[in-house]
């Protein structure tokens, strides 16, 4: 993704950076810079916080129901497959 | 119970990868084929879960191969960039979620706007996400099923999550 030269980041880069800090995959030079501009920046605070609330509630999504022909078709073969 | 525990994991990874229900289950079916078969052996590599979700998502490729993966809007932005001033500074505040809209966010209201906000999103990014995000995988699985390298996931993930919160905040809006 961005690749920082200067000391500094700005809002917009900082967005950027979000999900490699949330992974793990910044060096940790960029790493500081990153926490560094949190700390001075509420809205990019609060856009972290977006993003983690995105994670939780997409996380929350609940499957849709297999119908109810695919549910006896897999009953079927996990049987078949438990018998050989 | 086998089956039991992953058919819907299944069926909804599945689903994120081919354009209706009914080819889904197909191909989670032909999926189960091919474990019962013993087509796909299991050699201990990787965990259980990702070996079986390798097989469906190759099964998932073959069932709909892709020509072009291109879709109508395909933002290489985070954040639109009118949202920033010449500075590169968010030229307006940004609500904040956690302090006043706690009990707007509910999970169950808004499920189904997130759900539509996958589908709509490209299919790379949406399977990274549902394995991710839904499914809970660590990104090593992730790039173990699909096929990817971890910058690339990264890459998927980072635009697939900056969507869905995009999404979020402009229903959040309207409230």
């Amino acid at each position: 993704m961005l690749s920082l030269r200067r000391r500094d980041i700005v809002c917009q880069q900082a967005v950027e950076l979000v999900t490699d800090y949330l992974e793990g995959a910044l060096s940790r030079r960029d790493r500081r810079r990153f926490e560094r501009h949190l700390r001075a920046c509420p809205n990019c605070t609060g856009y972290l916080e977006q993003i983690k609330m995105t994670i939780e509630l997409t996380g929350e999504i609940e499957p849709d129901d297999l119908s109810p022909r695919a549910k006896a078709d897999l009953t079927e073969l996990y049987r078949r497959w438990r018998s050989e | 119970m086998l089956v039991a525990r992953y058919q819907q994991p299944m069926l909804r990874l599945a689903r994120s990868m081919v354009p209706t229900q009914a080819v889904a289950e197909e191909v989670v079916q032909d999926t189960w084929m091919g474990v019962v078969r013993g087509i796909e052996r299991f050699e201990g590599r990787a965990s259980f879960k990702t070996w079986l979700y390798r097989i469906l998502a190759n099964r998932a490729r073959s069932a709909c191969p892709r020509e072009h993966e291109h879709t109508p809007f395909e933002s290489l932005h985070a954040v639109d960039p009118l949202r920033f001033d010449a500075q590169g500074q968010w030229a307006d505040p940004l609500d904040r979620w956690t302090e006043e809209s706690d009990d707007r966010l509910e999970a169950a209201t808004w499920a189904p706007i997130l759900k539509s906000g996958l589908d709509a999103l490209p299919p790379r990014q949406r399977e990274v996400v549902v394995l991710r995000d839904l499914e809970g995988l660590s990104s090593d699985e992730v790039c173990a099923v699909l096929g990817i390298s971890g910058g690339n996931q990264r890459i998927l993930l980072h635009r697939g999550r900056s969507r869905l919160r995009e999404i979020l905040e402009a229903e959040l809006r309207k409230v």
